[in-house]
């Protein structure tokens, strides 16, 4: 079996860089096939409560016109948060699965950290790519918003790749550190509960009305995506400082990072 | 000759199972054979000292729980060792991971495939991985897929592939980036016996390109026909370690009759031992393992001499010597 297309004798290292971009190219390839299936997967139940409390309950008038505006920032918090995680703990789950397909990664010539880290961005990539799409949809269903303004983009985008990171990080987490069979049952008990109490669907000072929940959800990664998002989208509502949002998303996805490369290791090392 | 690879004092204790936490993964080497430290932690290896030559095709011979998956898992840098040394193709599996992962291709026990890419992008993946270039990966991958006769199979899904289809494109996927270095771990385990002849031609052929392969096998036929040296483990440790003639030559004489009887087997010992050309005789539960230079003749000779001490024979089953009877005399126990 004489090999003719004759490779180099004595491997010379690629750059790490190099090798990243061949993860993330397989991944960006993989995702690409599935985008219409990420897409309903993470923005359809969004776009759905939108339908319900950002137009039919509107019109009807059980809530007040500009409950949209509260609306909208939370709702994109809520598809960037949804696909971020997801994007990464599911297919950690088939990865790290019975025949552990990650394994032609984790022998690549680069730190394992690396494959980790490269699963990081793709859910922050799939986490722009849903906010991109729910916001114009969001702002077509529900119709104009007086308060919504783009002027303050640049934050919209740092809150989104914040966001994004830490429910990725969180995701690492997850589909690393839970069996595969609990995986939809940790959507439920963990990351349902995330959204409800999540000041995606009412702003966080409206809590007031239950001290101790205004701070109980403090805990909670998605109250800072919701709340930054709606301090640069609809500026003139109630919010929290961007610099507590952008502190607290730092403080959250460092822990998430560091309990997520240790399980990841954990289940990449024997 | 320089060492591909050298391993001194390797030894592997993988922690206790901890009940509390029950997403954390059983060991892999965790058989129930394998013994158990203080902490209740399972010794998968007790100090191994291995040296495999360069351009060597060296086997690793043992059954189940041996301590087989958690030396290539060491030596692949997949498996953290609790103390010792190794040392692949110049670097060290710890402290320099990635120089090694460079160098070595790895053919898993069980295929493990992509399964989101095709077979092609399987290959031409993996070796952007290892920084080829796309063009060059594809032409490579093409060839590779072609010698190992999946050639038209180059854009279907992974899933479409028989089990033999697919060990064969982990063994393109190990060679796409051109390893010194092949770990093949259990390669034919599962093939039904017309892949697993074309998987030996596939290895012969690698071999006589110069390339370093180490295999592990619970197969004494396999070992003995492929490898230039074998290195026989049980419970994490090295028992022999020589080429296949030299092994069966340090085989205990002659032919192994092994009677299974109705009953303990120590009662007949002192007088099967007694039998003209009975060698060596041992007794392990029911089974009474006779070895002597004339297989054939001795049966009569020994049922008799079991009978005379009351105990029926079920069964006897005679292993001319070979890697196999070395095996039993050294183990106690058959491999497979």
């Amino acid at each position: 079996m004489a090999t003719t297309v004759a490779l180099r004798a004595q491997p010379r290292a690629p750059g790490t860089l190099r090798v990243f971009g061949a993860l993330l190219l397989r991944d960006v390839v993989v995702a690409r096939r599935e985008l219409p299936y990420f897409l309903v997967r993470t923005t359809l139940q969004p776009l759905l409560f939108i339908v319900v409390f950002g137009y039919l309950l509107p019109r009807m008038g059980f809530v007040g016109r500009g409950y949209g505006a509260a609306l909208l920032p939370g709702i994109i918090a809520v598809s960037l948060a949804l696909s971020s995680v997801q994007s990464v703990a599911l297919p950690m789950v088939q990865d790290f699965g019975f025949t552990r397909e990650i394994e032609d990664r984790l022998l690549a010539p680069v730190p394992m950290r690396l494959v980790a880290f490269e699963k990081i961005v793709v859910g922050v990539i799939q986490g722009l790519v849903a906010a991109v799409f729910v916001l114009p949809m969001a702002r077509l269903i529900m119709g104009p918003i007086d308060a919504l303004t783009g002027a303050h983009l640049a934050s919209v985008l740092l809150v989104t790749i914040l966001g994004a990171t830490t429910f990725s990080m969180l995701g690492l987490l997850m589909g690393t550190g839970i069996e595969p069979q609990q995986i939809g049952l940790m959507f439920s008990v963990v990351v349902a509960p995330m959204i409800f109490f999540g000041c995606a669907y009412y702003p966080w000072q409206g809590l007031s009305v239950v001290p101790v929940m205004k701070y109980a959800v403090l805990v909670n990664p998605l109250v800072y995506v919701a709340e930054g998002m709606r301090g640069a989208l609809t500026p003139a509502l109630p919010h929290m400082s961007l610099w507590a949002v952008v502190a607290a998303l730092i403080a959250i996805s460092g822990i998430f990072w560091t309990l997520g490369i240790r399980s990841f290791e954990r289940r990449a090392l024997g | 000759m320089p060492d591909a690879i050298r391993t001194a004092a390797l030894r592997k204790v993988y922690p206790p199972p901890t009940p509390r936490r029950r997403w954390s993964r059983a060991p892999a080497a965790g058989a129930p054979a394998a013994p158990v430290n203080g902490d209740g932690g399972v010794v998968a290896l007790q100090g191994l000292d291995l040296a495999v030559h360069d351009g060597e095709f060296f086997g690793l011979l043992g059954p189940n729980g041996a301590g087989k998956t958690t030396t290539i898992g060491i030596l692949t840098t997949r498996v953290r060792p609790t103390s010792g040394s190794a040392v692949v193709a110049g670097a060290d599996v710890v402290r320099d991971a990635v120089g090694v992962r460079r160098r070595i291709g790895v053919v898993p026990q069980r295929p493990n495939p992509d399964r989101s890419l095709d077979v092609r992008e399987n290959l031409v993946f993996h070796a952007a991985y290892f920084g080829i270039p796309r063009a060059a990966a594809t032409a490579r991958a093409t060839e590779l897929l072609e010698q190992l006769g999946i050639g038209e199979k180059a854009t279907a899904k992974v899933d479409q592939l028989s089990g033999g289809q697919q060990q064969r494109l982990m063994i393109a996927r190990a060679l796409i980036h051109d390893p010194r270095i092949i770990f093949l771990d259990e390669p034919t385990v599962g093939l039904d016996p017309q892949a697993r002849l074309a998987l030996w031609e596939i290895l012969r052929a690698l071999h006589a390109e110069g390339r370093t392969i180490v295999m592990t096998t619970h197969y004494m036929e396999e070992a003995d026909r492929l490898c230039d040296r074998i290195a026989i483990v049980d419970h994490g440790q090295l028992l022999a370690l020589d080429t296949p003639a030299l092994l069966k030559r340090k085989a205990p004489g002659g032919t192994l009759i092994e009677l299974t009887l109705d009953g303990d087997a120590a009662l007949a010992l002192d007088r099967v031992r007694e039998v003209p050309g009975v060698l060596r005789a041992e007794g392990q539960g029911s089974t009474l393992r006779a070895y002597g230079e004339r297989g054939g003749e001795l049966i009569p000779l020994l049922i008799r001499a079991a009978e005379e001490r009351g105990r029926v024979v079920h069964d006897i089953r005679l292993f001319p010597p070979s890697l196999e009877t070395l095996f039993i005399a050294m183990t106690g126990r058959k491999l497979d």
